[in-house]
């Protein structure tokens, strides 16, 4: 069975006729080619496709397409304003929060909702927000560096302000 | 214009390919989309070891969707990484020695149709015993895996270098332990998965996969197939992670190009979470005695070591692990005496290989902890019985390694004074202990897995109308930024800008051959050639400057993007007009650079006596502070301190990261990973969630100290970063937990359950969890 469903993702409005059992992984990657969002697991053990739904984090991979109708669906790839990283993105960058970079987009979508609900975390609550997303590559200690540096910028002070 | 000296190497700074890590935009294999493109799967085989009597895929075959299916028939030749021990076929034949084996394969037109074929193949066998543990496998009546390697023994290595009859002799104190290591896996982050095209009308194949050693997969394609190499195309596009896992041409990606070929088109197969665990290749189950000699200053005078390795069912790397594990006893310390005695047996378990730090993981652990006890017993502080074996630089170790340069003691005092280990060590309360523990590896095995002749690294740049330089290079970057290294290199030499220059990697019809990422070599090896390259176009360059200039070639000076006549500044010439004139009577510049480990670096004389064999070897220590539950018997690692002697770092932020990373690892081995098979070979845990590798929570600040001895082969003296500092870290974790508690536990890792087990038999009065095998003790003099 296809439902038709109404979305916003990444801003924009779609209609798509998406399978009832269709994953929203699935249907970000294979329908709408945002392949940002990566499955590195057999479901909900990784993060690595975490992206926002109406602004919370949500695992793509346990998200069946048909329940964000109605929905706005953030990945990744939505992140990138006018041609600007944003400043996560430009931490993660920056600060090496990624090496190989499979676990990034989620890692930073995580980031991205704990930084708008809290936008001053402590070092004990980004590693909290972030338990869910598991690195293979960076001991995590980079990535922490990586989300206040990000805070720290959008709370509009220089580099190193913050630290 | 602005000279800007050193902007290339010692520069500080973000991954060339970052911004498409963080953007979304980095297309990793199972990211690649072809519309004509069929599923691919494999069958796995439901039994640990039986002889195959059938296989029946008639009823699968007949289901609509089914493009093709093939098993253990459409290849009859067996791979394997080592030339000498290539006994695995892409699909089992005759018999499956591991659940799991891949033993056939489906391609279909959609997801659902090919997971429909599967449930439709059945399998008729005659079972056979299941050995999960070495000692059944060894057993006199066991059934050989392989029939011409009796006692199911892959390969025993025996070696003595030095007299360590004299040297226990010589000793104050001789003791002797027995340690025990769980199976470990790289858990990359990114699954196995690999798309192949066949092109029926020229016979000719592409494949993308998540290769570390695409040059490797190349060969294995080409004998499998029976194809020559020269139709085969193999790209590797990003890749998320290997940590070893890679090192080897895998089944899947063979079977998916037979596949293709047998479907007349390409085939896209993603492997799951759960078959990459399968695939697996990790760090094998070890049991290890090792007996030292020390004197009552805590000089080592002997080392004797038994090694015996879980090797899984196939060969893989598993020579190579075994030469390894003895090998690298030797360069770390100055010990005049080593006797080694390894034995990799065959089992019914999937094959391991090489993992970040190859072989010698789990040897440092067993020595290490050794070491430890003694000193404590000497009443030796752990940091100082360490002082008392380093070695001195140059000099070449008793099996035939040569040691260039030496950072081992500038180390140690670093990770000594930062964590306060004079003022700390013993005073610190209840639960909460400090530990210590040093390890080295190689930069690059000096002597490569085929004896082409060839060189060991070749990197090529190209110069074209554009003034642009875009590096060709076969070098894999598998998330350690290796692509970011050879720029920083090329761009050191030539002080262009960074804009100036691309990379461009891994795709067998453009970029010349490199043998891989695996032991570290490539920053060593392929940072070597893209020096050479880029002095090479240098010359070019200056020469072209010079007729520009309209002064002799030895007057002129360069800047990066501008040359000049030295002296004058005012009278000069911008790159791009250089470049233009470069191109005069010739065009399109291709200019070659390529490095080789001279044969004296290429190892000793005896059997297997180039593995262990480098050019340079990195040196780490480590101090490490943990917090222990006493009532839960949980670990905290509270605060790492880890020194590493790099030689030179090229690119210091890549070099804290790949030492976070390595000491992480090494103490995800410490603490909580561990495979798990039943008695029936079935793997108990291939998820994420049952394989436990730590998470935020868990994991502890890192602080890095980087030593530069400046080694004097290395690229602008650098050498290898990544796996060096692993080794140190279960043993560091298990002298602080004996330090927090007072128990000594000599198996890994140091879960709950068993450190809870550890304190309650030592709080029962017993010394130790479990009686040592045998304990030889001498009179201190």
């Amino acid at each position: 069975m296809k439902t038709v469903i109404a979305t916003k993702i990444n801003g924009l409005a779609r209609h798509d006729a998406v399978a009832d059992n269709l994953l929203l992984i699935d249907y970000l990657r294979e329908t709408l080619n945002l392949t940002g969002a990566k499955q590195g697991c057999d479901g909900g053990e990784c993060g690595a496709c975490t992206v926002l739904v109406d602004g919370v984090p949500r695992l793509s991979c346990l998200t069946l397409a048909a329940s964000v109708a109605g929905r706005h669906v953030e990945t990744v790839e939505s992140l990138v304003q006018n041609g600007r990283l944003s400043a996560l993105q430009n931490a993660f960058n920056e600060k090496l929060g990624t090496q190989c970079g499979f676990c990034t987009p989620g890692m930073i979508m995580t980031a991205e909702a704990l930084l708008r609900a809290n936008p001053d975390p402590s070092v004990e609550q980004i590693r909290a927000a972030l338990s869910g997303n598991l690195c293979r590559c960076t001991g995590y200690v980079k990535i922490i560096e990586s989300v206040q540096a990000a805070a720290c910028a959008c709370a509009g002070h220089k580099e190193g302000a913050c630290a | 214009m602005n000279p800007k000296p050193n902007k290339g190497a010692g520069k500080r700074m973000a991954l060339v390919d970052g911004i498409e890590k963080v953007t979304g935009r980095a297309r990793y294999t199972a990211d690649l989309f072809a519309p004509e493109a069929l599923v691919g799967r494999i069958y796995r085989s439901p039994y640990a070891h039986a002889e195959i009597i059938s296989i029946d895929i008639e009823a699968a075959l007949a289901l609509p969707g089914v493009v093709a299916i093939i098993t253990g028939d459409c290849c009859d030749v067996p791979y394997g990484i080592l030339p000498v021990a290539q006994n695995e076929f892409p699909l089992a034949r005759d018999r499956v020695r591991y659940f799991g084996e891949p033993v056939a394969a489906v391609a279909a037109v959609d997801e659902a149709t090919a997971a429909a074929a599967l449930r439709l193949i059945r399998m008729n066998v005659r079972e056979l015993p299941v050995y999960t543990d070495t000692e059944s496998a060894r057993a006199p009546d066991a059934v050989l895996l392989h029939e011409n390697k009796k006692g199911n023994l892959e390969r025993q290595v025996h070696n003595e270098f030095g007299d360590t009859a004299a040297g226990f002799a010589e000793a104050d104190l001789v003791r002797e332990d027995s340690f025990q290591c769980a199976e470990i896996a790289h858990a990359q982050m990114e699954p196995h998965a690999a798309m192949a095209a066949y092109d029926v009308q020229r016979d000719q194949l592409t494949l993308h996969s998540v290769t570390q050693v695409p040059y490797y997969v190349h060969l294995t394609l080409a004998a499998c197939m029976r194809l020559d190499a020269s139709r085969i195309r193999v790209i590797k596009p990003f890749v998320g992670g290997g940590f070893g896992a890679r090192v080897e041409t895998l089944n899947f990606e063979v079977v998916c190009a037979l596949l293709a070929r047998a479907a007349g088109g390409t085939v896209r197969m993603k492997l799951t979470r759960e078959e990459t665990f399968l695939t697996h290749r990790g760090r094998p189950e070890s049991t290890i005695r090792v007996k030292l000699g020390m004197k009552n200053d805590g000089r080592v005078t002997a080392c004797e070591m038994e090694m015996t390795m879980r090797g899984g069912a196939y060969g893989g790397y598993g020579i190579v692990t075994i030469l390894y594990a003895g090998a690298l006893l030797n360069g770390l310390y100055d010990i005049p005496a080593v006797k080694y005695d390894g034995y990799r047996v065959y089992s019914n378990t999937p094959p391991c290989g090489a993992m970040r730090g190859h072989g010698t993981v789990n040897t440092r652990f067993a020595f290490e902890a050794l070491m430890e006890s003694m000193a404590r017993e000497l009443g030796l502080d752990s940091v100082e019985v360490r002082r008392r074996n380093l070695l001195v630089a140059p000099t070449d170790t008793i099996n035939g390694l040569k040691i260039m340069s030496y950072g081992l003691g500038e180390c140690l005092d670093k990770v000594e004074q930062a964590s306060g280990w004079r003022e700390r060590i013993g005073k610190l309360p209840p639960g909460r202990g400090l530990g210590v523990a040093c390890s080295h590896f190689v930069s690059g095995s000096a002597k490569p897995v085929h004896w082409t002749g060839e060189p060991h690294a070749t990197i090529i740049l190209k110069l074209d109308f554009d003034a642009g330089i875009t590096i060709l290079t076969g070098a894999s970057d598998i998330g350690q930024g290796s692509s970011t290294i050879v720029t920083q290199a090329i761009v050191e030499v030539l002080g262009v800008d960074y804009n100036r220059v691309r990379v461009v990697a891994n795709d067998s019809a453009i970029t010349p051959k490199d043998n891989g990422s695996y032991s570290s070599r490539v920053t060593f090896m392929v940072g070597n050639a893209a020096i050479d390259a880029a002095e090479n176009l240098k010359k070019l360059l200056m020469a072209a400057a010079a007729r520009r200039l309209q002064v002799e070639p030895e007057l002129v000076e360069c800047l990066g993007e501008a040359y000049i006549v030295t002296g004058q500044p005012e009278r000069s010439v911008g790159f791009n007009d250089v470049a233009a004139e470069a191109l005069v009577d010739t065009g399109t510049l291709m200019v070659k650079g390529t490095y080789t480990c001279p044969v004296e670096f290429q190892g000793g004389k005896q059997k297997g006596g180039a593995v262990g064999s480098t050019m340079g070897f990195s040196y780490a220590a480590s101090v490490v502070e943990v917090s222990v539950d006493q009532e839960l018997g949980t670990v905290k690692v509270e605060k790492v301190w880890t020194a590493l002697d790099c030689g030179f770092a090229i690119n210091p932020l890549s070099v804290e990261g790949q030492v976070q990373g390595a000491v992480w690892m090494g103490m995800g081995q410490g603490l909580c990973e561990e495979t798990v098979y039943g008695k029936d070979g079935k793997h108990a845990a291939a998820s994420m969630l049952e394989y436990r590798v730590p998470t935020f929570v868990e994991s502890p600040d890192i602080e890095v100290f980087i030593v530069e001895t400046i080694d004097p082969n290395g690229p602008f003296g650098a050498k290898e970063a990544s796996e060096g500092p692993l080794a140190g870290m279960p043993a560091a974790i298990a002298a602080a937990v004996q330090n927090a508690t007072g128990v000594k536990i000599n198996e890994l890792p140091l879960t709950a359950d068993r450190v809870l087990e550890a304190i309650s038999v030592h709080k029962r009065g017993a010394a130790r969890a479990k009686p040592l095998a045998t304990t030889k003790e001498k009179e201190i003099a």
